[in-house]
């Protein structure tokens, strides 16, 4: 039987720029950051409270995953919006979404009350966005 | 949400976490963080753990200490990493450092000392095979 998650990827347009937004704007620790040659760059991160669930951060470039043309289409998906990420919790719903928003993070949509808790969701430095939810005890 | 009604409250709250996380290496006290709040102290210890589960001073500490975990796995020392997150004597930071992370700095420096030379010198064993597999980073 299946028992945890343990890496999960999302795809990015730039390793740096993701790297600001994931660890100095959204406070994920990094867990690693490797060269891989040619230019490749195995980086994780792990959400503050979850270290044992690594993010990959992955470059949509060209290479033997994606050729020219998956690179086009990902990227122009990507800055479009369409892909749904995750959903990530905290304690404390409009504490986060203030602080988030002093840091220049951009939402599409602030906080509401849904039959769970609380929600909002933002978008990353890529495009990707992201629910933010706080959940009833 | 009730919780908007409050909003200014909160506001004033994440300003003062942040002066935390900006100045953490500076001499700051309750006094600085509450006065960045412009609340009375009690009020602000109150707020402060009901939003982040902690009170400010516990907070500060959390911060130098994350802080510290980061300066010494990038190999800093660890007489430089307690400087430069704000101890003025390094056998407080050690002793703090062992109560929250459950080892000395230097088990700690040593260990991610021995993670980076294994990064730089095989770094395939930090990804699993299936990706090293697609992405074409052979073994």
């Amino acid at each position: 039987m299946i028992t945890k998650m343990t890496h999960t990827c999302i795809y990015v347009l730039n390793q740096d720029s993701a790297y600001d937004f994931y660890v100095n704007k959204l406070g994920f620790k990094v867990h690693t950051d490797a060269p891989m040659g040619e230019g490749a760059r195995w980086l994780t991160v792990t959400p503050p409270e979850q270290p044992e669930l690594e993010i990959t951060l992955f470059l949509v470039a060209e290479g033997a995953m994606f050729d020219k043309d998956t690179v086009q289409t990902m990227t122009t998906l990507i800055m479009k919006g369409t892909f749904g990420a995750a959903v990530f919790t905290c304690k404390d719903l409009l504490a986060t979404y203030e602080e988030l928003k002093l840091k220049g993070v951009v939402f599409k949509k602030p906080p509401k009350k849904e039959f769970y808790g609380f929600e909002a969701l933002f978008i990353d430095d890529s495009g990707n966005w992201f629910s933010l939810a706080q959940i009833n005890s | 949400m009730e919780q908007y009604e409050k909003i200014y409250l909160y506001q004033r709250i994440v300003r003062a976490k942040l002066f935390i996380d900006k100045q953490y290496a500076d001499k700051i006290d309750l006094n600085n963080i509450s006065g960045q709040a412009h609340f009375s102290k009690f009020h602000f210890i109150r707020l402060f753990k009901s939003i982040y589960g902690r009170t400010p001073n516990n907070y500060l500490i959390k911060i130098r200490m994350d802080n510290a975990k980061i300066l010494l796995a990038k190999g800093y020392s660890v007489l430089e990493a307690s400087i430069m997150v704000g101890f003025d004597s390094p056998t407080s930071f050690a002793s703090m450092f062992k109560k929250i992370a459950g080892k000395t700095p230097s088990a700690f420096h040593k260990e991610q000392e021995m993670k980076r030379n294994a990064i730089q010198t095989n770094p395939l064993l930090f990804v699993p095979n299936c990706f090293s597999e697609t992405y074409g980073w052979v073994k």
